[in-house]
Parts: structure tokens; sequence; C-alpha cells
């Protein structure tokens, strides 16, 4: 299943002009405050209409269908359960008005979801985090063919996005509609993309597949300093026997953590940022940090400030390290040379580790 | 005859009166939710005259519109020729009493509803349209039960109204014992005729004590609402 769109749509002095290609799996939308990005979810849903351009959700031309016959789940910012049901009673009433018999059943997704112990409860009764996993579920119960989440984590602390953010990730392996989720949040994104649509003022500027995306120089100015540096998809090996840290490999490598909680031969999903990096024309030696790859120059992409964003290849793995001109020009840093990288154990972002 | 046995005419007054106030309570909700609904979400050419002809009664002296309606309802009336083929009579009958009762119980039922549908967030209904809810399942799964505490408020008042309807009622079904007397007529026609205390206390009593006991029941149903 797809969802595919090219729109132009202008309220209240805002234009929006989006192209989109989303295949199964999380395309993230991503993009600063203002840029459009709730906008386009709502134009996928028909809450908003569309003034020009095509919605087409398995290749079904949406134009002027209603939302009730689009089968788009929505989860919004907040979980806007019905407050006269009972958790059970909101999921049965998502099954009850889906229009597709065949959706996900209903145990698959309160297993899923760990909904059984809520069920009985009012809504007035849940937590943010207990709500919005009973939004989530109640979508998935709608049979959709296309999920749009909201930043649906956005209303939550810190250790609640944390502790959903596993839910999602089993509900990306799960299933097999396109998911479009819009964030501002780089460390979401990172997690949870397979595809990433950048959005600003109003436009779709950059898409592709997660790796190349963030690892891409060219989109540094969309992401932000902060956000720009590569996903690495690995699979966990045993912890070194010498050092006792844990040990994942990847297409190029392998890389020292100090802790993966992702049992031995699991896939792990981590990120690196790009100024977490430190660039080296020498193999250095007698160092603290504990991960030098080896690697080849591949582009370059010089900013405003006096950074340069520096692209490599490792292996199959695209790299993106920050260094400021200065470096750059001493270390003669030039297309195809080989650089070897220094990372430290610690960059690693235990909030950014992700199945 | 003591103080507390009722005669046949002041039993046939306090049936009626309770006939006639929820019967056009029923009549009127259905209608009442749907006019609530129009006023509080749809936004069209004449929603003020429509919101203005529904507070009509309200503001009219309840005379003017017990005239108004023997001039539409009555046998003469415009909708008279009407009336008479689908041989129902109106005017000076019970079922015109529950017409009158219904006219000047509207606006209050009307308000009372659209508040509660004004007060409701939308966007638990987009929430719901995006789940498949048409609009029809919509209104009978979410609207519906969300704004019920104020459908009540609306029934109540509305009962309460209508028990107390005196002006338009006896204009236009006038002030028959055993066939259009409520117990506000019949308090009327008690106060035209001195040493009638007994018969006045007893009316009265039981206006205070319906009135209170709707009143009491709402409150009742109302808190077991907001307890779930």
């Amino acid at each position: 299943m797809t969802v595919t769109l090219d729109i132009q749509m202008r309220r209240h002095g805002f234009s929006l002009n989006a192209k989109l290609n989303a295949p199964a799996g999380v395309s993230v939308i991503f993009g600063p405050s203002g840029s459009g990005k709730t906008t386009l979810l709502r134009a996928v849903a028909g809450l908003d209409p569309v003034d020009q351009g095509h919605i087409a959700i398995d290749h079904v031309d949406m134009a002027g269908v209603a939302p009730h016959r689009r089968a788009v789940g929505y989860v919004f910012q907040e979980p806007r359960l019905l407050p006269h049901l009972t958790v059970l009673g909101n999921l049965k009433f998502a099954q009850k008005m889906g229009r597709v018999v065949a959706g996900q059943s209903f145990d698959d997704v309160t297993d899923l979801l760990e909904l059984r112990t809520l069920l009985q409860r009012y809504p007035v009764a849940l937590s943010g985090g207990e709500a919005q996993r009973v939004a989530l579920g109640r979508a998935l119960l709608s049979a959709p063919k296309c999920l749009c989440l909201d930043e649906p984590l956005s209303a939550l602390d810190h250790d609640l996005k944390q502790r959903i953010l596993p839910y999602l990730e089993r509900l990306r392996d799960q299933t097999k509609i396109p998911i479009l989720y819009v964030t501002h949040d780089a460390a979401e994104m990172a997690r949870l993309a397979d595809h990433i649509v950048l959005m600003r003022a109003g436009k779709s500027v950059l898409s592709g597949p997660a790796s190349e995306v963030l690892a891409d120089p060219a989109a540094v100015p969309f992401l932000g300093i902060r956000a720009a540096g590569t996903v690495i998809l690995g699979c966990v090996e045993p912890p070194d026997p010498t050092t006792g840290l844990a040990v994942m490999s990847f297409a190029g490598g392998q890389l020292i953590l100090p802790e993966l909680v992702q049992p031995v031969g699991h896939k792990v999903r981590i990120r690196i940022s790009a100024q977490d990096i430190v660039l080296a024309t020498e193999m250095p030696n007698n160092l603290s940090a504990l991960n030098i790859l080896q690697g080849v120059i591949s582009d370059f992409h010089h900013g405003q400030g006096p950074g340069v964003m520096v692209q490599f290849r490792v292996g199959e793995t695209l790299f993106l390290a920050r260094v400021t001109q200065y470096s750059a020009v001493k270390m003669g840093l030039v297309l195809g040379q080989t650089v070897f990288a220094i990372v430290k154990a610690s960059a690693f972002d235990p909030a950014g580790i992700g199945s | 005859m003591s103080w507390f046995s009722l005669s046949t005419v002041e039993f046939q007054a306090l049936t009626l009166s309770l006939w006639v106030a929820g019967a056009s309570v029923l009549v009127s909700l259905p209608i009442a939710t749907a006019v609530a609904y129009v006023l509080a979400r749809c936004q069209f050419w004449g929603h003020s005259l429509l919101n203005a002809l529904v507070h009509l009664p309200l503001v009219l002296p309840p005379v003017v519109t017990g005239y108004l309606l023997l001039l539409a309802f009555g046998r003469h009336g415009v909708f008279g020729p009407v009336l008479e083929i689908l041989g129902l009579q109106l005017a000076f009958t019970a079922a015109g009493a529950a017409l009158a009762a219904a006219v000047m119980a509207f606006p209050l039922i009307v308000r009372a509803i659209r508040l509660s549908i004004e007060s409701l967030d939308p966007k638990l209904e987009e929430a719901a349209r995006t789940l498949g809810a048409s609009p029809v399942r919509l209104f009978v799964f979410v609207i519906l039960p969300l704004i019920f505490p104020g459908i009540l408020a609306g029934a109540v008042v509305g009962f309460a109204k209508a028990l107390g309807e005196f002006g338009a009622t006896i204009t236009f079904v006038s002030n028959i014992p055993g066939e259009t007397q409520t117990i506000a007529s019949a308090i009327y026609a008690l106060l035209q005729v001195p040493g009638q205390e007994a018969a006045l206390g007893r009316m009265i009593g039981f206006s205070i004590l319906l009135s209170f006991g709707a009143l009491l029941l709402s409150e009742i149903l109302a808190r077991r609402m907001v307890r779930r």
C-alpha cells in the first residue's frame, strides 16, 4: 500500500505546496512548526479541503472523498478519546465505524499496545501515555489503509516518550500500511523513520530513504546542525570480551557502545550526530575513544556558519561529520580521500537507540 | 369535603396538566434538538432570523402567542382546512393545550440543548470522522450521548414551563373544566370566586410539588451522568 500526493492549498494566508510518496513503513514529515506538516496530514485525512492536486491512497483517488470514507487512521497531538465510552467502548467504536472488515484483530492490537488492563476504564482515569496508546489502538482498529500520526508524543514528557517509542517501533515492524509521522523532534525521526520528507515554509523540500536524507549534506540546513547525522541499522553482537562493552555490527564494520538493551542477534538502530564525530587523515593511536572507522569522503556541504559537513562512506553506510572550515583546509580534505572517524562510545544517546 | 380530597374537576386539571406538559416536551424535544444543532453548528443565510423566530414566544406577550395560534390553527385559521382533512381539532382541545405549551417551552428547550452542543469539543467529532463515522452515526453515537445532560436539562425546564403555561393556553384553548383546564387555569378560575381557599391551596400545593419534583429529578439524573 502507498500514499501519493501532490497538492496545493491556500488557507488564511498560508500556502502549502507538497509532494509525497509514502510506501509501507514510517515516513517522517519533519520541519519546524508552521512549515505545514499538520496541514499536510489533515489534507490526507480529508479534514481540510485541497485546492488543487491529487491525493491517492492505495492508488485510489481521494479528492473530494469525505473523511469517514477515506480509511485514514489519525492520531492527533491530544488523544481525543470519546469521554462517554470506556477504553473498550472507544476501541469497539472504531471497529464498528471502520469501513473495511479485514483490519488488525482486536487481540493483536490490545496485545501490541498492552491495553488489556485498561479496557474497563474511562478516558478521564487514564494517564497521558495510556490515553495516547488507546488513541493509537483505536486508529488501528478502524481498519485504516494509511495511518497519520500528528506529533503523537509531543504532549508527553521525556520518560513517557521513551516508554511509548518501542510501541511505535513494533507497530512499524508489524503493519504493512504507510504511516505518515509528523514531528519536529530529530531523535524521534531518527528512531522511527524509514523515509523522510523535509518541510520548510509550506513546501516539501527534500525526501528519500532515512539513511540517505539524514546523511545528505544538502539536508543539513533543513535538519539543523544538531539533527544532522547518521542512522545506522545493525545487529547486536556478543559483548566485547575484554571491555565488557556492547557491540553492534553494521554494513561497513562494528561499533562499540556503552550499553544495549536489545538481546544478541536482535536488530538495532542507532543515530550518530554529525557533531559527535572527529575526523583524522591518519590512523590515530593511543586514543581514549573506542571507535575508529575508516571511510572515504563522498561529499561536502559548506554552510553559512564556520562549519563544513563532510559526508564519508564506510562500507555501504554513509556518515556525516561536522568540522570547522579551518580544520578542513588545514587537513586538506578532498573528495575521495581516506579519513579516519573517531566516535566516542559515550556519544550514543541512549534515547536515540531503537530497534 | 375535607382539605385533602380532590374533586373530579381538580383531579382532571391535575392529570391534564401532567399530560399537557409531558406531551409538549416529548413533541418539542426532537425538533428542538435539530434546531439547536442547526443554530449551534451551521452558518447560513437567515441564521439570525431563525434564532429570532425561535425566541419569539419568550418575548411576545403570551396572549399574543395564543392569538397567533388561533389564527394559524383555529377552525378558520390558515391551517384550519388542512387540520379538518386530517380530522384534527386543536383549538379548544387538550391537544391544542399541549401545542400552546410546546410553543411556549420551545425556546427554553432549544437554549439548553444549544448550550451543550456549543460546549462540545469539535475535535472529538473530527476524531470520530477519521474513524469512519458517517454524519448520521456521528450524531447518534457521539453527539447525542455527549449532549444528553443538556437535553435532560432542556426537558426539565420545558416541562416546568409547560406546567405553568397560562396566557397562550387560555387564549388558544380557553378554560373548559375537564377538557382544557390545567392547574394554572384552574387556579385562575378559583381566584375569580370567593370562598375557594381550600381548593386553591390544594392546586397551588400541587403546582409547587410538581415543579419542585421535576427540578429534583433532573438534579439526580444529572449527577448520575457526571459520576459516570
